[in-house]
């Protein structure tokens, strides 16, 4: 399971995608999150398409279970919550939690203000 | 966790709707590009209407297509054109147009640059003015700056200049990517075609063996800013495969609907053979993308053909199916550019054939043909001494 962050609505040449992902950077688990309201997501028999028109670029999700992932987390407090609810176990919740890194790297997602 | 397929052959399979669709909007172009990949020039008849093209994006918007890339022909000589453009935006479908630069005015530049889903693409195919009014036309090459001029100044940063590598601009990359970059412009290099009128000059202008290799270095040196619409994926034969998928998206990412509304695999492949169907048919564009019995059959699994045994088959999947096609090759065989020279091969066996390489299925070039201009040494005849 994974995002994978290749994409553009092109991509680009040259090497910077190729290389290895980068570390995710620290994500908060235990805050609210939620998706863009620029982000379009499209089911796919994979698990999802995502766009960014502001960005204009796309992202994948490789997993069912993360698309349930990302449409619950602006109704839960936190993205922990949000993972529990769509069934990811303890055992899975690092994947799941470097996953959602890199959509907020790609500003697919977005830390939203606690009630 | 389920362990997933890779992208690539997830994407082989197929999706709920393509990623990247192409519209050709009108076969009318105010050009005569020697290379016209879907051979534009003349309005067809059939060609949809402002109430059909909206129809069409209604549908476009139900199976979430995110953006259409708008060509042609010159998508901007329709009279509804920035109607349909503010329609799709309107119905939350992005567009990314492809144009010569006719009508980007300095007020169109600055309606382009305040949306954030409009995108623009600006072709020129010479960073020189005789490089590219060789093949484009007289008076292309200021007409595109001109509009490359009005959209840096109206602020629209990050519109892309899209160049078709050929032999004869190869030597010019560097060129091109200081005139992106002088425009706040993002360039965008993709590759020729021997598809439309593309096939009649292709044999001249399709870069040598050597160029391919300098193309393949220069991208992988300068490339990080560079876009390439995937279309280098045959290169992935020298080694490093280029970024992207590296597959051929046709029927199962990518397709083409040209401007009568007929539904092509890819718009390299306008040709009965790779027609899936119209978008006027019952079910629409979704039934075409869907069910049509084209698409299924490239979605199946592909046998490599006469590559399968090369070693470079992983990384290049045998190459361009529409490159083969055109050329007269089997599309199970090396692409006519294959980087291990096997293509060559192949193709100095075609020429032996009786049988003609197919010809596009239509034909729009205005009477007159293209610009008569003649491509590099052919002017002069060889003399053998």
């Amino acid at each position: 399971m994974n995002v994978v962050p290749e994409a553009r609505n092109e991509r680009r040449a040259g090497g910077a995608q190729m290389k290895a992902a980068p570390p995710a950077a620290t994500f908060d688990l235990d805050r609210p999150w939620c998706l863009d309201e620029r982000v379009a997501v499209r089911p796919e028999p994979f698990g999802a398409l995502l766009y960014h028109f502001g960005t204009r670029r796309l992202s994948f999700l490789k997993d069912p279970t993360m698309l349930t992932v990302v449409r619950a987390l602006a109704e839960h407090p936190s993205a922990r919550s949000a993972c529990e609810s769509a069934g990811v176990t303890a055992h899975e919740l690092p994947a799941y939690e470097r996953a959602l890194a890199t959509l907020a790297q790609s500003e697919m997602i977005r830390g939203r203000a606690s009630r | 966790m389920t362990p997933a397929l890779p992208l690539a052959e997830q994407f082989a399979r197929g999706l709920a709707a393509p990623i990247c669709l192409t519209w050709e909007l009108t076969y009318a172009c105010n050009l005569s590009c020697v290379h016209c990949l879907s051979s534009s020039g003349r309005r067809d008849r059939r060609e949809l209407s402002t109430t059909h093209c909206k129809a069409l994006l209604d549908e476009l918007e139900r199976m979430q297509v995110f953006y259409v890339n708008i060509g042609g022909g010159e998508p901007t000589v329709r009279p509804d054109f920035w109607d349909l453009v503010d329609y799709a935006v309107a119905h939350s479908v992005g567009v990314k147009f492809s144009t010569n630069g006719i009508k980007i005015t300095p007020s169109i530049a600055a309606r382009l640059a305040a949306s954030d889903y409009v995108d623009v693409q600006i072709s020129l195919d010479g960073a020189t003015e005789a490089v590219n009014d060789t093949v484009r036309g007289a008076g292309s090459y200021r007409m595109a700056l001109r509009a490359m001029r009005a959209l840096a100044a109206a602020g629209f940063r990050g519109f892309k200049l899209s160049v078709v590598v050929t032999r004869q601009n190869v030597g010019q990359l560097d060129q091109f990517a200081e005139l992106a970059r002088d425009h706040g412009a993002q360039l965008r290099l993709t590759r020729l075609r021997p598809a439309g009128r593309g096939a009649d000059v292709w044999h001249e202008l399709h870069p040598t063996a050597s160029q391919q290799r300098a193309l393949y270095d220069w991208l992988l040196a300068h490339g990080e800013h560079v876009l390439t619409g995937d279309s280098f994926f045959h290169l992935a034969g020298f080694g490093q495969a280029p970024p992207g998928l590296n597959m051929c998206g046709a029927g199962r990412v990518v397709c083409l609907i040209d401007p009568v509304g007929d539904v092509y695999a890819c718009p390299f492949a306008i040709h009965d053979s790779f027609r899936a169907g119209n978008v006027r048919d019952d079910g629409g564009f979704a039934r075409v993308w869907r069910e049509s019995a084209l698409f299924g059959t490239l979605r199946e699994p592909q046998s490599g053909g006469a590559c399968a045994s090369c070693g470079a088959y992983d990384a290049c999947r045998g190459g361009c199916m529409a490159a083969k096609f055109f050329t007269g090759l089997p599309t199970d065989g090396p692409d006519p550019e294959c980087v291990l020279g096997h293509g060559e091969v192949a193709l100095a066996v075609a020429a032996t054939s009786d049988v003609a390489p197919p010809r596009p299925s239509c034909d729009h070039s205005r009477r007159g043909g293209p610009v008569p201009v003649t491509i590099g040494r052919r002017t002069q005849p060889a003399v053998v001494s």
